[in-house]
């Protein structure tokens, strides 16, 4: 951190630094707070939040109870999906016909939109983004991870597929398709990443442990038992 | 309501560049790309995003493109790579100058 980011002159406000000392030398935090709120859009959504709840529209705990409800979807519920899918053919045939149906045997609901499960093969590599904001398949994999809603990300993975891959540690050889899925509409994607070799004899329930959130979202593929054992 | 294309079907995006809320990707306007699938009528997000109700609805498609139609070369992308992206129907026209691949 600079001096000149330290200084608070032309911040507009007027609280005299309290540091327990008063020799004015340069050390902020070793980790920034959590930022003010500064933009439009931030103190659009507080205003709305207050007014709603002050117009008894919609309560703190509603609200509070939504954010829970989102925080407690995972990529471990996607996993069971995957795990399934693997352990069952059956089930696979119908997770690849209709993502809403084969999710809802689990339980599991995606509304209002159509999900699509795509299956990785030795042959074809699906890759999923959304070049124009963040659409990802949240009921099933809970939110985006912030790489994922980058700008960074967003450009770069339909234009160099193969260099972003690389950067997760994922080489895929040139006879491999690399599909890059760019998810701009009403469908949610879901990969089915390959099983990895040396599972045949595992259980459902030890499938699951390979699956990760960036193998279902492509940018990786699943673990292999080896490096695990 | 009837889909204007079919599986195969060669397609050509549309150039064109209306202001507002707009779904299909800069980067694919004017490419080349086939049909690989029909996922049905949606109501249409260019009236949603302004709360209107969507009417006509009309049909998305999952279009393929050969990397090196959008990109011309110039990316990190082997030769058999490709992109594919949801595209309705009123931004595509019917690629005359190639055969259907179905």
């Amino acid at each position: 951190m600079t001096h000149d980011d330290h200084s608070h002159d032309g911040h507009g406000h007027d609280h005299a630094h309290e540091h327990g000392h008063d020799h004015p030398h340069d050390h902020g935090p070793f980790q920034p707070d959590i930022k003010e709120p500064s933009e439009d859009w931030e103190f659009l959504e507080i205003a709305l939040r207050e007014l709603m709840i002050e117009k008894e529209i919609i309560t703190a705990r509603e609200i509070q109870d939504k954010i829970e409800e989102w925080d407690g979807k995972c990529p471990e519920m996607g996993a069971r999906v995957v795990a399934k899918a693997w352990f069952d053919p059956d089930f696979k045939a119908r997770l690849l016909a209709d993502g809403n149906a084969g999710v809802g045997e689990l339980g599991l609901e995606v509304p209002g939109l159509k999900l699509v499960v795509l299956e990785n093969t030795p042959k074809l590599h699906h890759m999923i983004v959304c070049t124009l904001c963040s659409c990802y398949p949240r009921p099933i994999l809970g939110l985006p991870p912030l790489w994922y809603k980058s700008r960074e990300y967003r450009s770069r993975a339909v234009r160099e597929p193969r260099a972003v891959l690389a950067e997760f540690g994922t080489d895929l050889p040139d006879t491999v398709e690399v599909r890059v899925v760019d998810s701009t509409a009403d469908c949610r994607f879901l990969v089915l990443p390959v099983r990895p070799e040396g599972t045949s004899t595992w259980s459902e329930e030890q499938l699951a442990t390979l699956v990760t959130r960036d193998s279902m979202i492509g940018t990786s593929i699943a673990k292999s038992p080896i490096r695990i054992a | 309501m009837s889909a204007r294309f079919k599986t195969g079907d060669c397609v050509i995006v549309r150039t064109d560049n209306p202001a507002g809320h707009v779904r299909t990707p800069t980067y694919l306007r004017g490419k080349r790309g086939v049909i690989l699938r029909e996922f049905g009528p949606w109501p249409n997000p260019e009236q949603l995003a302004y709360g209107k109700p969507g009417w006509p609805r009309k049909t998305n498609y999952w279009v393929q493109f050969a990397m090196d139609e959008v990109w011309g070369g110039s990316g990190a992308y082997a030769k058999g790579d490709t992109v594919v992206a949801e595209i309705y129907e009123h931004w595509l026209e019917p690629d005359t100058a190639r055969r259907s691949e179905s």
